[in-house]
């Protein structure tokens, strides 16, 4: 099921199938290793719409709320 | 020759460029420590070559300006060491890709190796060179490992040129050069990975960062106080005061040579505090109030940088930081204020747009007291009581809200989203927490003593000249009608474009009110940047956002201090 970064709960996994962001924010994104096809964790998801900390291979990365909306990815 | 090091942002470029260098740099756990550039040389088989330390980046497509520096460094480059973080090879190996299409050579160190084992990686290295077809130097900058071989590789590598590739190509590559090379055993999830994670979930994270941030300031002040109580402050009286005391002697008691060495006697003898000559307070100031204040929060923030935990902080605060116009990251340059103004200032360079660094810079400027103001602050209302202290603080931190609200609202664009990696916790390597402790506290001795010697100076002389009287008089509606001060603090006020500690220590002369003494404090913390930072100001955000950031400084410190001298 397709859903965006945000919707996945604590400790769900999902593939990334799109970034639905401009050139700018999907480049800055790639280059921290979130491209689509990769394995994502979420470990924490902030109250109020707060930034989302995700799992891609071995790195952490936090993730502001409006950025992790345009990520869409194929939960399992 | 010219030697890059290039990688990806907190992967130990810093601490391998003073291993090759021999020369110290500050490094710290969070990504962005190096925004400017750091050279050096180094000796390869007895000749002199430069080594240029890179900002980190992620790619050679430059999203950033610290990664637009880094694709413009590789134009003059002759060799690059490319430093590779061993336990992050997925990450990692893009850049290094990006890199060998490039027509130079590359060296790739594999740093971090000492971290591999416990976190159950192994790497097979040969095939890795094979794949890369390049030196590949397993290293350690913790220990000092492999940085003999790297210094050895350079010479022998060559610039392999391979085809340049899409960037789907580049990910796919990488993947299957881990897919080959890394072997991943299970390990167990070790205690401090969980306290990781709980660092920045919601709940679990606000009280970590309370108790962090409460015990931080209690230790720092512990330290602080305990300093200068059992060590400095007895090193003054018992040793260095009999000395003085002869000279004074020596030069008659008064006059004006007495005036600018000695300065005033108190009931016959030297008092550090208020004396205010070059040899009394004049050093007492810096190295007995100051410098123990320095040593106390350098060491902690040192310790905090270092584990990883303010990236986690950052996450925390990102919600509330938007409502000032910024994002989570913003703290970090924000904590470094707590130091000093300058590195802080310089820090705001990791914030995306022109908007947010202006508002941060000018924040940190306006609401952010140094460890100099705070020394000054804790000795002078420390006797008074620990309330009027919190007076201080809350005002700034209301101050540091309110302000960065406002701003938000009225200065155009959206604050940028937060986008951060979160660096595993480490523990802090003693002899790098030492090592750069004391090059920050050498920074503070070399840059501040001599500013607060010749202010202190040139301040005695103009007062024997009485040129102050007439100033003071000139000034004295604002001084006595807003802010309720004796007209002479206005001689302090000026003091504090220079030193703010100095500044705060001529307060102690005029024997205030605990209230005047909290709106001094107030107003000087907020009002003109010292010169050190009104520099930096300068050159980070330009003439014109200078001159509107220190006018906003200005008008708010009069308003805020005339707000205190009312309602208190
Ligand atoms: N365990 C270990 N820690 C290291 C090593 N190299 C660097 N560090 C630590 O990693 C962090 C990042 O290092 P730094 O040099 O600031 O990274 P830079 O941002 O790439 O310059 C610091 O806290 C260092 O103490 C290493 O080889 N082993």
């Amino acid at each position: 099921m397709e859903k965006a970064l945000t919707e996945l709960k604590n400790n769900e996994c999902g593939i990334i199938a799109t970034i639905q962001g401009g050139r700018g924010v999907t480049d800055r994104l790639n280059a921290l290793g979130i491209i689509p096809g990769k394995k994502v964790t979420n470990i924490s998801s902030s109250p109020f719409h707060g930034p989302v900390t995700i799992q891609v291979d071995r790195t952490k990365i936090a993730i502001g709320y409006g950025m992790a909306e345009k990520i869409i990815v194929l939960a399992e | 020759m010219k030697t890059l090091l290039m990688g990806n942002p907190n992967v130990g470029k810093s601490v391998i460029f003073s291993r090759l260098t021999g020369i110290n740099v500050i490094s710290s756990n969070y990504p962005g420590t190096t925004v400017g550039f750091t050279q050096g040389f180094m000796k390869i088989g007895g000749e002199s070559a430069q080594v240029i330390d890179v900002p980190g980046t992620y790619t050679l497509e430059p999203a950033c300006e610290a990664e637009e520096i880094a694709s413009k460094f590789l134009e003059m480059g002759d060799v690059v060491i490319n430093v590779v973080d061993a336990t992050n090879l997925e990450r990692n190996l893009y850049l290094t890709l990006e890199l060998l299409e490039q027509d130079i050579p590359v060296v790739v160190a594999l740093n971090l190796w000492d971290e591999t084992r416990h976190r159950g990686i192994e790497i097979d290295l040969d095939r890795l060179r094979t794949l890369l077809e390049a030196p590949v130097i397993p290293t350690s900058g913790l220990t000092g490992q492999g940085i003999k071989d790297l210094v050895e590789s350079i010479t022998s590598a060559r610039s392999s040129r391979r085809v340049q590739k899409s960037r789907e190509e580049r990910w796919g590559e990488v993947g299957r050069i881990v897919k080959e090379v890394q072997r991943l055993s299970h390990r167990h999830h070790r205690w401090f990975e969980r306290l990781e994670d709980a660092s920045v979930k919601p709940v679990g994270g606000f009280i970590m960062a309370l108790a962090i941030l409460a015990s931080s300031f209690y230790v720092i002040r512990l330290i602080g106080e305990s300093l200068i109580k059992f060590i400095l402050d007895p090193l003054f009286q018992n040793i260095w005061k009999p000395y003085l005391m002869k000279l004074s002697g020596l030069l008659g008691s008064e006059g004006f040579f007495h005036g600018i060495f000695i300065g005033k006697l108190f009931e016959g003898t030297i008092s550090f505090t208020q004396s205010f000559g070059l040899l009394s307070s004049g050093l007492y100031v810096p190295l007995a109030m100051v410098l123990p204040y320095i040593i106390s929060f350098y060491f902690i923030l040192g310790i905090i940088e270092d584990t990883g935990y303010l990236p986690r902080l950052a996450v925390l605060l990102d919600t509330t930081m938007h409502k000032l116009g910024l994002h989570g990251y913003a703290i970090i340059p924000t904590m470094l204020g707590f130091g000093c103004n300058v590195p802080a200032i310089l820090a705001t360079r990791v914030l995306e747009s022109r908007r947010e660094r202006f508002i941060a810079s000018t924040l940190i400027a306006i609401a952010v007291p140094c460890t100099s103001s705070q020394a000054m602050i804790f000795g002078l209302l420390g006797k008074e009581g620990g309330r009027y202290i919190a007076l201080v603080y809350l005002t700034l931190l209301i101050v540091w809200i309110l302000l960065g609200f406002v701003l938000n609202r009225l200065m155009k664009g959206l604050s940028p989203e937060l986008l951060i990696e979160i660096p595993p916790y480490r523990m802090p390597p003693i002899r790098l927490l030492v090592q750069k402790l004391w090059l920050r506290i050498r920074g503070f001795i070399i840059e501040a003593v001599p500013i607060i010697l010749a202010a202190v100076m040139v301040i005695n002389i103009l007062f024997n000249f009485g040129i102050f009287g007439i100033i003071a008089d000139v000034t004295s509606p604002l001084i006595t009608g807003v802010l309720g001060l004796p007209k002479e603090a206005v001689v302090a006020l000026i003091l504090g474009f220079f030193r703010k500690d100095a500044a705060l220590g001529m307060l102690a002369l005029l024997t205030l009110t605990p209230k005047q003494l909290v709106v001094g404090s107030v107003f000087l913390t907020m009002s003109f940047p010292c010169i050190a930072t009104f520099a930096v100001l300068f050159s980070e955000l330009g003439v014109k956002n200078l001159i509107k950031s220190v006018a906003l400084m200005i008008t708010l410190a009069f308003s805020v201090g005339g707000l205190l001298n009312l309602i208190l």
